[in-house]
């Protein structure tokens, strides 16, 4: 019998609507997968049975509506599921069990899909290898001892490993689209303010953003449209049309103009990831592209930018985990006492790290040498690519400075981990969209993936040129289960 | 600019987070590093730039002045690891 | 600055024993905006609620919980602004002013920092030496936090999050306030604005309006302030005034030691009527403001100001100038009766059908002696503002006297009914029939022939007594008036 789980998410709602396989066919073949998946650490909380109830009932009721019918998903342990506990990765929120689901998770069961699980993540998100969850370290499917790069380190590793059809994550400086480009899948960082971050444990407010991660372009299309929406609970989220992002999708893309920024080509860069990048500009050449030399002049101060605003916005987003509402507790003699074992035991130590210079950025005397400096340099970039999207429809660049490395490699240096992020963060800084998608394979059989950068709300640009990519790659995901 | 033990303990104080001080050392090493690398931003005059708003494009909405939620006390207190009925509990406070 | 008016001079200072002192104050008044649901929540602001049950995820910070504001509290803080004569500021900002409480779930308050939705304005006071005009310097709108309780256990504090997320309009003054009568009359002419707005209830017992109170002193002369202390929370007229006086002398006594004053927070201790230093540790004082990332940038549309314009009543002091000019009253009595909205309704209402300085007369007279011995507000007046209106006709219209009139309110306090049935049942109609008390004049000087003659040899004092005769003798009905006019021209 063919495996489903190889299957894209177009081609199992299609298989379902036709009645050539049932959803809790789809929903065991997964469960399998998952069950034996221990190794990778992909899943805090599995939600099985009751994935396989929601199968069932839905193959009793027999009616296909929505864009997702009868499709387990399981999504990164960031978003609130209601009588499922989440934990975003931390001692502090152990045991949470939230009594309300998050706006995006609850489109995704409006469309008929419904909840396989929750995955591993850094610590709040913080953290670009998984290395940092308090629920331990996620492998990546390509080889042991390899990460699977953060946060949406479980996702992503779920994901390639055929644990789960597709998933959602979130991306603050590119938890979305490093993960998928160490593991040879597809992720998208929609516009800031496209999905709404009502019931999504928040890291840094005006960064974060949810979005998919599919194992190809048409997936991604179809999630994104699910997922999307105007939501008054969110004050920043954008009252915009949601596209049927599917249906619009085309690979036609001539006479686009789509840009190069020079200062994307950093030191140190291995050969592989620059031939890879013109290797993406000759396929879109290909297609009928017109290529463009730009200049985005602030890039080199988008990471020191981000690791002030987003730690500024952590240390206080973060300020609610006391242990007096909810979540792990310590002993104290007293309210201030308790709060402060309460937060060291809670807290690990990447989270600590950023709470404390977060709060360092906004202390009395610092504040406009930091904060309000960072503040202004984000205007600077913004402004940059405001300026390049006058000129180019989109803008192409690496994923990621390299490709996975391996465990510890970079745990005990911050900055150099920070580093990892260079090529993503900025677009967060901006609001913009983007995308990585697989492009290709390094040395060491490790996968690398491609950015493009939309103009804001036009992910289907994006997509577009994604799909024109993905057919001329014809990347495959090389992965033997050694696992089991 | 490196940070110092002082402020460590400082910080910490605001953030309410305890630390002994094996972790104050480990963590001045890291800071300072941390420090040093946002401090290139010191490299760029943004004397006549404003500084950002916010990333997009919109001004505040308003909700209409309505009571739609209430009585749900169970479910507030439902994940609160030390409660009556009826309220939140904590060490007493110590001023 | 004052400008004296009267002989009354203002005359607050502290006289130690070098110098005299003049005490500066300025008011930090927190005010619950009259709404609903809270600012960023859609929980209910009603008062005396179970605990914990006027609670939403938002207001207990519940992971992923983000704040929507709430139009009709921003609607609020603008009609208060323009009630101050303030500057409406079209672009304002929302904060995160971050610090640790029990009470506080987010482990911040979202308030307004450096971009407050109303900036300068001014209240006018009325004082015994002049009218003062006291600056304010902003108004901003910001979340209320919950309640600790403390005495419900001895190891523990208990939490309720009812009032967490309730919208206050923090007003706050220019330190233009120079004595505790200054404070009171301040603090009840913005309450009296706010309510004449419907902005804000001002019930101080349930904490919809308290202060905190800043309080230096210099010498007589001085152009430099000193250093301030700030006395949190306070939450009555009385016990403000109590704390600036203990404060003003505290700082005067350290001062002419040769100390210093510490700018630091107090808290005045209502059972030893004293100020004592809050000692909070010097880290506790760095709130990390930075605006809050769940919140765009609040933009006020001129079209929004102007309709809200449109919708504001006549204030405290254009009503007391209309009331001056059209009812022809003194600046004392209008200054009363303009002291509350309630109050300027039912004289306005009494004054459709009678006379304007009667209806003045008897509202501040008698029907306040009645309220304030009841204790109750003039919305619940025992006398209907109709039924006064007609009792002050009849007295216009001399159909009964003054006396009589207050036998009649006094029955009317008990039951509200017309005065005219009343004056009906009791036969209490005064007497002005010429006839009839020429009659009984007659009579009566017939009785007193001995002091007819003294009078008429010129002992005139007597006439009061032939008149208290003749009032005993109709049981007080007697028209006063006519019988003057008739016994003058017996006694010709």
């Amino acid at each position: 019998m063919t495996d489903l789980t190889n299957f894209s998410i177009v081609d199992l709602v299609n298989g379902i609507k036709n009645k050539d396989f049932t959803s809790e066919e789809v929903t065991k073949s997964f469960i399998k997968n998952a069950e034996n998946s221990d190794k990778l650490n992909a899943y805090i909380t599995k939600c099985f049975d009751e994935a396989l109830v929601s199968a069932k009932n839905f193959d009793k009721k027999n009616i296909s509506k929505g864009l997702l019918p009868g499709i387990p998903i399981a999504v990164k342990d960031m978003f609130c599921t209601k009588d499922v506990k989440t934990t975003a990765g931390s001692k502090i929120l152990n045991n949470f069990l939230p009594t309300y689901e998050s706006t995006v998770t609850n489109k995704l069961w409006l469309e008929g899909a419904f909840l396989l699980g929750k995955l591993n993540c850094d610590e709040f998100a913080m953290g670009s290898s998984n290395e940092t969850s308090f629920f331990g370290n996620v492998t990546n499917p390509f080889g042991d001892k390899i990460v699977p790069g953060g946060s949406s380190g479980g996702s992503a590793s779920a994901l390639a490993a055929n644990l789960t059809p597709a998933t959602i994550g979130t991306d603050t400086g590119g938890s979305i689209r490093q993960p998928a480009s160490f593991t040879g899948t597809v992720g998208l960082k929609p516009t800031y303010g496209r999905c709404s971050r009502w019931g999504i444990v928040a890291f840094a407010s005006s960064l974060d953003q949810a979005g998919p991660l599919t194992k190809t372009v048409e997936d991604c299309a179809l999630l994104l449209h699910a997922m999307s929406g105007y939501d008054p609970k969110d004050s920043t989220s954008v009252n915009i049309k949601v596209n049927d992002f599917s249906s619009n999708l085309t690979e036609k893309v001539k006479d686009l103009t789509i840009g190069i920024p020079k200062e994307y080509r950093v030191e140190d860069m291995p050969t592989e990831i620059d031939k890879l990048w013109k290797k993406g500009i000759d396929f879109l050449k290909d297609a009928g592209v017109v290529i463009k030399d730009i200049s985005l002049p602030h890039t080199m101060y988008a990471l020191p930018t981000y690791y002030i605003v987003a730690p500024a916005e952590a240390s206080s987003n973060l300020a609610r985990y006391d242990g007096v509402k909810y979540g792990h507790r310590s002993k104290g003699n007293n309210l201030i006492e308790m709060y402060e074992n309460t937060r060291s035991e809670g807290f690990g130590d990447e989270v600590k790290r950023r709470i404390l210079i977060g709060t360092y950025v906004l202390s009395s005397g610092y504040y406009d040498a930091y904060y309000l400096k960072a503040q202004k340099v984000r205007k600077l970039i913004k402004e940059d690519f405001d300026k390049a999207f006058n000129n180019v429809d989109a803008i192409l660049t690496p994923s990621t400075p390299s490709s996975a490395f391996k465990m510890g490699e970079k745990k005990d240096d911050p900055v150099s981990m920070y580093l990892n992020d260079i090529f993503t963060v900025p677009v967060n800084l901006a609001g913009l969209p983007a995308i990585s998608i697989p492009s290709g394979y390094d040395k060491n059989n490790l996968p690398l993936g491609l950015q493009l950068i939309g103009r804001p709300f036009d992910e289907q640009m994006i997509l577009n040129l994604s799909l024109a990519l993905q057919k001329r790659m014809n990347f495959k995901r090389n992965i033997k289960a050694w696992w089991k | 600019m490196s940070i110092d033990k002082e402020t460590i303990k400082h910080i910490s104080k605001l953030a309410r987070i305890s630390l002994d001080d094996k972790k104050i050392d480990n963590l001045s090493k890291d800071l300072s590093s941390i420090i040093k690398f946002i401090e290139k931003l010191n490299k760029l005059n943004t004397d006549d730039i404003k500084p950002l708003t916010s990333i997009i494009d919109a001004s505040l909405k308003y909700r209409k002045d309505e009571i739609l939620e209430g009585k749900i006390r169970e479910q507030i207190l439902k994940n609160s690891p030390e409660k009556t009925d009826e309220f939140f509990v904590v060490p007493k406070v110590v001023e | 600055m004052v400008e004296i008016m009267t002989e009354n001079k203002f005359d607050y200072f502290i006289n130690g024993e070098k110098n005299k002192w003049e005490v500066i104050i300025g008011l930090e008044v927190h005010a619950q905006v009259l709404s609903k649901s809270k600012l960023f929540s859609s929980s209910s602001t009603k008062f005396g609620a179970e605990p914990n049950t006027q609670v939403s995820l938002v207001d207990s910070a519940l992971p992923g919980m983000l704040p929507v504001i709430n139009q009709f509290c921003i609607e609020q803080s603008i009609k208060t602004g323009l009630g101050l004569k303030a500057k409406i500021n079209r672009h304002s900002v929302f904060d995160r002013k971050n610090y640790f409480y029990a009470d506080l779930p987010q482990g911040y308050q979202i308030s307004q920092y450096k971009n407050p939705i109303v900036g300068e304005g001014e209240v006018i006071l009325d004082m015994p030496y002049g009218t003062k005009k006291i600056g304010i310097e902003r108004l901003h709108l910001e979340q209320d936090a919950g309640k600790s309780i403390h005495d419900m256990d001895p190891e523990n504090t208990f939490v309720d999050l009812n009032r967490s997320g309730i919208a206050l309009m923090e007003i706050v003054s220019k330190p233009d306030l120079r004595s505790p009568e200054e404070v009171n009359a301040y603090v009840k002419k913005l309450r009296s604005i706010m309510r004449y707005l419907a902005t804000c209830d001002g019930n101080m017992q349930e904490g919809s309006l308290r202060a905190d109170v800043n309080v230096s002193v210099r010498k007589v002369g001085d152009i430099k302030y000193g250093t301030r202390c700030e006395i949190k929370n306070v939450n009555s007229i009385k016990f403000m005034q109590m704390a600036i006086e203990y404060e003003a002398k505290r700082q005067v006594e350290l001062l002419e030691d040769g100390k210093a004053v510490d700018q630091e927070t107090r808290l005045f201790d209502t059972k030893k009527n004293k100020t004592k230093s809050m000692r909070l540790k010097e880290e506790a004082h760095d709130y990390r403001y930075f605006p809050d990332p769940d919140l765009l940038p609040l933009e006020i549309d001129k079209s929004l100001i102007d309709k809200l314009k449109k919708t504001l009543p006549e204030l405290p002091d254009e009503k007391k100038d209309r009331f001056m000019k059209i009812y022809n009253i003194s600046a004392y009595e209008a200054n009363i009766l303009v002291s509350e909205k309630e109050i300027s309704d039912y004289y306005e209402e009494v004054i459709k059908q009678a006379d304007k300085k009667l209806a003045a007369n008897w509202i501040m007279g008698d029907l306040f002696a009645v309220l304030n011995k009841k204790n109750i507000s003039i919305a619940r007046s025992p006398v209907s503002p109709k039924n006064l209106s007609i009792l002050i006709n009849l007295i216009s219209s001399e159909e009964i006297s003054g006396r009589i009139a207050k036998e009649v309110f006094e029955i009317m306090i008990e039951k509200d009914d017309n005065p005219k049935v009343i004056v009906e049942s009791k036969g209490l109609r005064q007497q002005s029939d010429p006839i009839e008390l020429e009659k009984i004049i007659t009579e009566i000087l017939t009785k007193n022939k001995d002091k007819v003659a003294q009078y008429k040899n010129g002992k005139e004092k007597l006439f009061g007594f032939f008149i208290g005769q003749v009032m005993k003798s109709s049981g007080g009905r007697a028209n006063p008036k006519l019988v003057n006019e008739i016994l003058k021209s017996k006694l010709k």
